[in-house]
């Protein structure tokens, strides 16, 4: 229960590959995003991967619209997507629609959660709330640098068996950590490692809902990604999310997941 | 005991016990980390005496009165 493999689509597990789909900026086979709270050094990691100059600086908010650069690890061609710093992606702000939008209907093949590792108990709800809706996920703990200076350790095996996905400790600014953490992303984006994120158990009675709801979902959006954690968002009242499904925007999106990445 | 978070004195610790709020602002709570057994600091409190600011999970937040007071925490 419970795990994505009850689902019967399988999230962004049977996400397809854009292998060499031609983009203005480049051509590349994987599309990765990096996601997390605001201010945990997420632009810092993006200009490290890119090799941009994104503009970052000390305050939350700052990334508003979406940066996308390129890079390649083991011959192997990366779009980066910068999705706006969020605590959660229950949409109660425009940043927080964009990073759940692309991240469950642009499908990317691995989502980096760039977390603080001084306040790491605080990007964990992030990290659980992605979990949700993709197991390619990487967690980032950055800052480590400043989490050693405050007598902060990590046990990143330990956490990493707790959460399921892979967790690298990084501090962008310095560069440390930063081949290790690619590494995971080509693991995760290639498919050679598939993680299998811990998820939350929920009450049988929300799960036999949830049971009721994705089959209907299914019938009206084939194509739907991730049905189980729309019914999930419907079930808690979600308001956007069922004005999407009304207006047929939600039909619209689960139609072409590269369509989808060249309009956003 | 069970009082409102907006009783708690500074440097005074409660444990999140239920919020008594709706919609938006539940769910930015419930973000910030304030569920329900979450330890809860009183740091401080500006000039006025509101907001009040309070450390969560590792990380300092203000919160007006008037929301602090539908937070329902024990000591």
């Amino acid at each position: 229960m419970g795990n994505c493999n009850s689902c019967s689509t399988g999230c962004s597990d049977t996400a397809p590959n854009r292998t060499a789909l031609v983009q203005i900026g480049g051509v590349y086979d994987y599309v990765v995003a990096l996601a997390g709270n605001p201010n945990t050094g997420k632009s810092t990691v993006f200009n490290y991967l890119t090799g941009l100059h994104q503009h970052t600086g000390n305050w939350p908010g700052k990334t508003v619209a979406r940066a996308e650069g390129f890079f390649t690890q083991a011959d192997t061609r990366y779009k980066l997507i910068d999705l706006p710093g969020t605590y959660s992606l229950m949409t109660r702000s425009v940043d927080e629609e964009i990073a759940r939008d692309f991240i469950l209907f642009g499908r990317p093949d691995c989502t980096v959660v760039v977390c603080d590792a001084t306040v790491l108990e605080r990007s964990l709800h992030l990290v659980l709330q992605i979990m949700e809706i993709t197991n390619r996920v990487v967690v980032c703990a950055n800052l480590i640098d400043e989490a050693n200076r405050k007598m902060i350790a990590l046990e990143a095996r330990a956490l990493e068996a707790e959460l399921g996905v892979p967790v690298v400790p990084t501090s962008a600014r310095r560069g440390h950590g930063m081949d290790h953490l690619l590494q995971h992303i080509h693991e995760v984006a290639t498919g050679a490692a598939l993680p299998q994120p811990r998820r939350a158990r929920l009450d049988d009675e929300i799960e036999s809902a949830i049971g009721l709801l994705v089959p209907q979902l299914l019938q009206m959006i084939p194509n739907l990604p991730c049905p189980r954690w729309v019914a999930m968002r419907l079930l808690a009242g979600d308001e956007r999310m069922e004005q999407a499904l009304r207006s047929g925007e939600l039909a619209e999106f689960s139609k072409d997941p590269a369509q989808e990445l060249v309009l956003v | 005991m069970t009082l409102r978070l907006s009783e708690l004195h500074p440097g005074q610790t409660g444990h999140v016990l239920r919020l008594d709020t709706e919609g938006s602002l539940r769910q930015r709570l419930l973000d910030l980390g304030l569920v329900p057994g979450t330890a809860i600091e009183q740091i401080m409190h500006s000039p006025i005496g509101d907001p009040i600011c309070y450390r969560v999970r590792g990380a300092m937040i203000a919160l007006r009165q008037q929301d602090a007071r539908n937070i329902q925490i024990t000591i």
